[in-house]
């Protein structure tokens, strides 16, 4: 008997963007089209009821992988597969709009996220509406407060406008919208990056409960490697849109092995180590358009010989790096 | 509900506005909008408080022609600001001019408007090969001069129609020629608010819950762009009535039976050099007022609506 | 003792607005030794970069100075005309901000910003500025300094641009650094370099650093001692070691146990209740204490002065020796 296939499922996803100039400007100025690899070759799965989590500095792709998942961006090539349905096949349309509602996000900005002119409870219940999930108003408003009791909030605050909440309620109510429509797999992309750290508790914890209570997969989106440890079970380090390394949570923070993974480790302030001694970290994160051949690391890695300057390196065992397949890592 | 009384109803939201304060600060604004009002009040009362009606040829006389306003020796009761040269009261004349300006200028607004809103919303929404032509088909319009477009309209269509074209045809190709003229302005700024607001998240949210575009344009876009519009608009009806004011001034407006006020200026402009000034001075101060008050209160809204000059 | 390098006390910063006074900072009061870093931290709306503002006089109406004294090397500075305060800041307090385009004109190469303001505040000829701006360049680490003077701002990265603001604030040798947010807009590896660099400079140069930010792990990093606001005020105040191992105010405490960390893996975050008061609605006596898991009767009508223990001082009730004897 084969293990049950998991809830998500990604596979070889890269995604493309023209960041050329108007044609006018590239016919004159006898340019090609150049293009973005915002994403390329990324894998991962995602079991039921897991926290899977993609941890990245800016232009490392996460974003974009997050909005692919969930169906916001066509990918330009591979695919992803949520319960064995395709998000992209067009064959699948039918069993892929069944499962819509099911797939949900909570964005990084809680001022953006919901229209301001209209109601908490409005919002909360479009999705209800939308999927037709329960008919006639008074059903509707008892559900609706029963989300935002949920979340932590009065089932009388339907009544109220957006602009009447702090980031952090507004982030609760992001959260109910997310499960008015029976939501089972959560996409956060930076929940919580927008927030007061005493905030950003109340968020995470609640988001645990609910996930205790309400058995959510979640695919969590951060820049914050302690957000990402306090969350997620298995980790995905992301580095100028591949995945450099994947693993448990404790195994990748107590033994990191790609050394761009030990690299943000050792940058990330953090109030744990006060004071440390810390090594220094040289260089920054190069422009995406025009990334180096071979391993994109490579200008910034202690380790790189010529291989990793010719050679994009391959995700085995976990680890996209050369060195570490060579055993020359220290 | 009871829980609906906690939430202030949207007029007591109104009055406690950051708008409604920056109002009450500015005597300006407030004076132009008592100006504008008492000019809707006047137009749209017209049947009741004017002396006369200036369209019905029965009730003209010719010999009340030319009277001078009451208060010069040969003034006559009941022509407090004098008579033309039909012996139409020239006050009449001024009231239902006016009515017949506001709702050709609001019926422009309204044609342009929603021209430019509709089409700024399905430039900026869907972007690509679509918002090329149509920002290029601004582009273009921008070349000619709105009153030269109005009159290339004006004409063919008075070609077409063979010349018999009644009142409220001309009317109506009016507002068409304004509707054609003033839509690009409405357009460009719609097109960069729904650029900006499509890219918000909570646009995302509502693909996320399988919403089609019109409904995501409509629910969830438009009443975030309409601020601006807003804005526009209220000017715009200043140059609404400025516009087709000109145009019946140079004869391709308003016919003389059923004159606006630019009718009425232009016939009067004939006896400006035979001393008769009132037939001609009393509808330019009214249309200066009007334009003038209209434009004070659009220029104090866009200030009110525009965070960066708080 | 020697005198600090600045000296704030019972600072106090209004805005008018049409529904009334509101009072952004209230009573606030901390000094800044030569050297020393003074991480300021705190929640948004706690008043930390209006803290900042007010020392190097950039409230604009209609916020103001409503009482205090702010003291730079002994001498008062708030309650100077606008022209000789100007001439302070640049030569006497350098400022570096969350985003360095804002600081940098675009239209200039990097060096001769450097180079006006070095000329500004000192006698050096043309060419001996120069050989200035190449150094405090070198000193920031930028790598080929005598190439990189020539470049436009655009022509940097994130991380350079921030270094090259730092060098810029250097530029006159002040005795006091403002940076407010220095880091935040910065990538978690270049946001380490720039800790590290503005430690080593503070350290170098014996300048006094005033470091606004949320974010507490840089403050652990990088202050010696660190403030902790709360509503306009300071809730306690003392050596990062301490405020950040052993916090002592309620608020602080919180605050410490909402943070994860790297080192640990708790199954929930230690959560305070509720959201920091509006400027319009700041309860009576302590801010804190509708959110205050130990409050009593007397936190709702006094306010608590700042009370030393230990090495901090806590604005707290609880620490009053009256209390702690009862």
């Amino acid at each position: 008997m084969s293990a049950p296939a998991p809830y998500v499922e990604v596979e070889g996803l890269r995604r493309l963007f023209d960041v050329s100039k108007p044609w006018l400007n590239r016919m004159i100025e006898r340019q090609p089209k150049q293009w973005l690899k915002a994403v390329d070759g990324v894998a991962f799965t995602i079991e039921r009821g897991e926290t899977f989590a993609l941890v990245g500095e800016s232009g490392s792709g996460k974003s974009t992988v997050a909005r692919m998942v969930v169906g916001l961006l066509p990918p330009s090539a591979g695919d992803v597969r949520i319960t064995g349905v395709s998000m992209t096949d067009p064959a699948q349309n039918a069993a892929r709009r069944r499962l819509r509602r099911r797939i949900q996000m909570v964005f990084q900005d809680p001022y953006a996220s919901m229209n301001p002119r209209w109601r908490v409870g409005e919002i909360v219940a479009e999705p209800i509406r939308a999927f037709d999930l329960i008919r006639g108003e008074a059903a509707i408003a008892d559900r609706v407060g029963e989300l935002l009791t949920l979340v932590g909030l009065h089932p009388d605050d339907r009544v109220k406008y957006p602009h009447a909440f702090s980031g952090g309620q507004r982030q609760r109510i992001a959260i109910a919208r997310a499960l008015a429509s029976e939501a089972e797999f959560l996409v956060g992309d930076e929940p919580t990056s927008a927030l007061d750290v005493s905030v950003q508790a109340q968020i995470l914890n609640l988001m645990r409960d609910l996930q205790d209570r309400l058995g959510l997969t979640y695919l969590f989106i951060s820049h914050n490697l302690a957000v990402v440890r306090h969350m997620a079970t298995r980790i995905g380090v992301m580095y100028l849109g591949r995945v450099v390394e994947i693993g448990g949570g404790r195994e990748l923070f107590t033994h990191p092995k790609h050394p761009y993974t030990r690299m943000l480790l050792d940058a990330v302030p953090d109030i744990g180590l006060t004071g440390r001694q810390r090594t220094p970290v040289s260089g920054e994160i190069p422009n995406p358009i025009d990334p180096p051949p071979g391993c994109s690391f490579n200008p910034r890695c202690p380790f790189a010989d010529d291989r990793c300057r010719a050679e994009v390196p391959a995700l085995i065992d976990g680890v996209a790096c050369h060195a570490y397949q060579e055993g020359r890592l220290t | 509900m009871s829980a609906l009384a906690a939430t202030p109803s949207r007029w007591a939201r109104f009055l406690d506005s950051d708008v409604f304060a920056s109002f009450r600060r500015s005597k300006l604004a407030m004076a132009a909008l008592a100006v504008t009002v008492l000019f809707f009040a006047l137009a749209i009362a017209a049947p009741w408080i004017s002396p006369q009606n200036p369209y019905d040829p029965a009730e003209l006389d010719l010999i009340n022609s030319n009277l001078p306003p009451i208060w010069s020796a040969e003034g006559q009761a009941p022509f407090l600001i004098g008579t033309d040269d039909q012996g139409r009261d020239v006050l009449s004349a001024v009231f239902y001019g006016l009515r017949l300006s506001l709702v050709v200028g609001l019926l422009g607004v309204l044609v342009s408007g929603g021209l430019g809103l509709a089409l700024g919303l399905i430039a900026g929404y869907f972007g690509g090969l679509v918002d090329t032509v149509i920002m290029r088909v601004a582009d273009v319009q921008l070349t000619f001069p709105a009153i030269l477009i109005a009159l290339v309209v004006d004409g063919v269509a008075k070609a077409a129609a063979g010349g018999g074209l009644d009142t409220n045809a001309t009317i109506g190709l009016i507002v068409v020629s304004i509707g054609l003229s003033f839509w690009v302005q409405y357009a460009r700024t719609v097109r960069s608010s729904v650029m900006v607001e499509k890219n918000k998240d909570y646009v995302q949210a509502g693909r996320l819950i399988g919403l089609s575009s019109p409904v995501i344009m409509v629910r969830h876009v438009l009443p975030n762009v309409l601020g601006p519009v807003f804005v526009i608009a209220t000017i715009n009806l200043a140059l609404a009535i400025i516009t087709e004011a000109t145009l019946s001034f140079l004869g391709t407006g308003l016919p003389e039976t059923m004159p606006s006020l630019g009718t009425l200026i232009r016939t009067g402009n004939r006896f400006l050099f035979s001393g008769e000034w009132w037939i001609v001075a009393f509808p330019g101060l009214a249309l200066a007022g009007l334009v003038l008050a209209i434009n004070l209160l659009g220029d104090w809204l866009r200030d009110a609506l525009n965070p960066k000059l708080q | 003792m020697t005198e600090p390098v600045l000296s704030v006390r019972d600072l106090r910063v209004e805005f008018a607005t049409r529904r009334g006074i509101l009072k952004a900072i209230d009573g606030v009061s901390f000094d800044i030794a030569r050297g020393e870093i003074l991480g300021v931290v705190g929640e948004s709306g706690a008043g930390k970069s209006v803290t900042g503002a007010a020392v190097i006089g950039l409230i604009d109406p209609p916020g103001r100075i409503s009482g205090g004294e702010i003291r730079l090397g002994g001498e008062r500075i708030d309650d100077l005309p606008p022209e000789r305060l100007r001439r302070i800041r640049g030569r006497r307090i350098g400022m570096i901000f969350q985003d360095p385009l804002t600081s940098l004109n675009p239209l200039y190469r990097i060096g001769r910003q450097i180079i006006e303001t070095v000329q500004t505040h000192t006698d050096l000829s043309a060419r001996a500025a120069r050989t200035r701006a190449i150094d405090l360049l070198a000193e920031v680490g930028i790598p080929a300094p005598e190439r990189r003077i020539d470049g436009y701002p655009h022509e940097f990265s994130g991380g350079m641009r921030q270094r090259v603001v730092i060098a810029l604030a250097l530029a006159a040798e002040p005795e006091l650094i403002i940076a407010d947010e220095p880091t935040t807009a910065l990538d978690v590896s270049v946001q380490a370099q720039i800790i590290t660099l503005l430690k080593r400079l503070g350290r170098d140069h014996g300048t006094a650093v005033m470091l606004i930010t949320h974010d507490m792990g840089v403050i652990a990093e990088a202050a010696d001692r660190v403030a902790v606001m709360y509503s306009g005020r300071i809730a306690e105040i003392g050596p990062v070691r301490a405020v950040v191992g052993d916090p002592l105010h309620p608020y602080a405490k919180g605050l410490m146990g909402a943070i994860p960390t790297l080192t640990q893996e708790t199954g929930r975050l230690a959560q305070i209740p509720g959201a920091m008061p509006r400027l319009t609605a700041i309860p009576a006596g302590c801010a804190f204490n509708p959110r205050c898991p130990k409050v009593f009767d007397r936190c709702r009508v006094e306010r608590p002065d700042p009370i030393p223990v230990g090495g901090h001082r806590v604005a707290c009730h609880l620490y009053d020796r009256a209390e702690v004897a009862a």
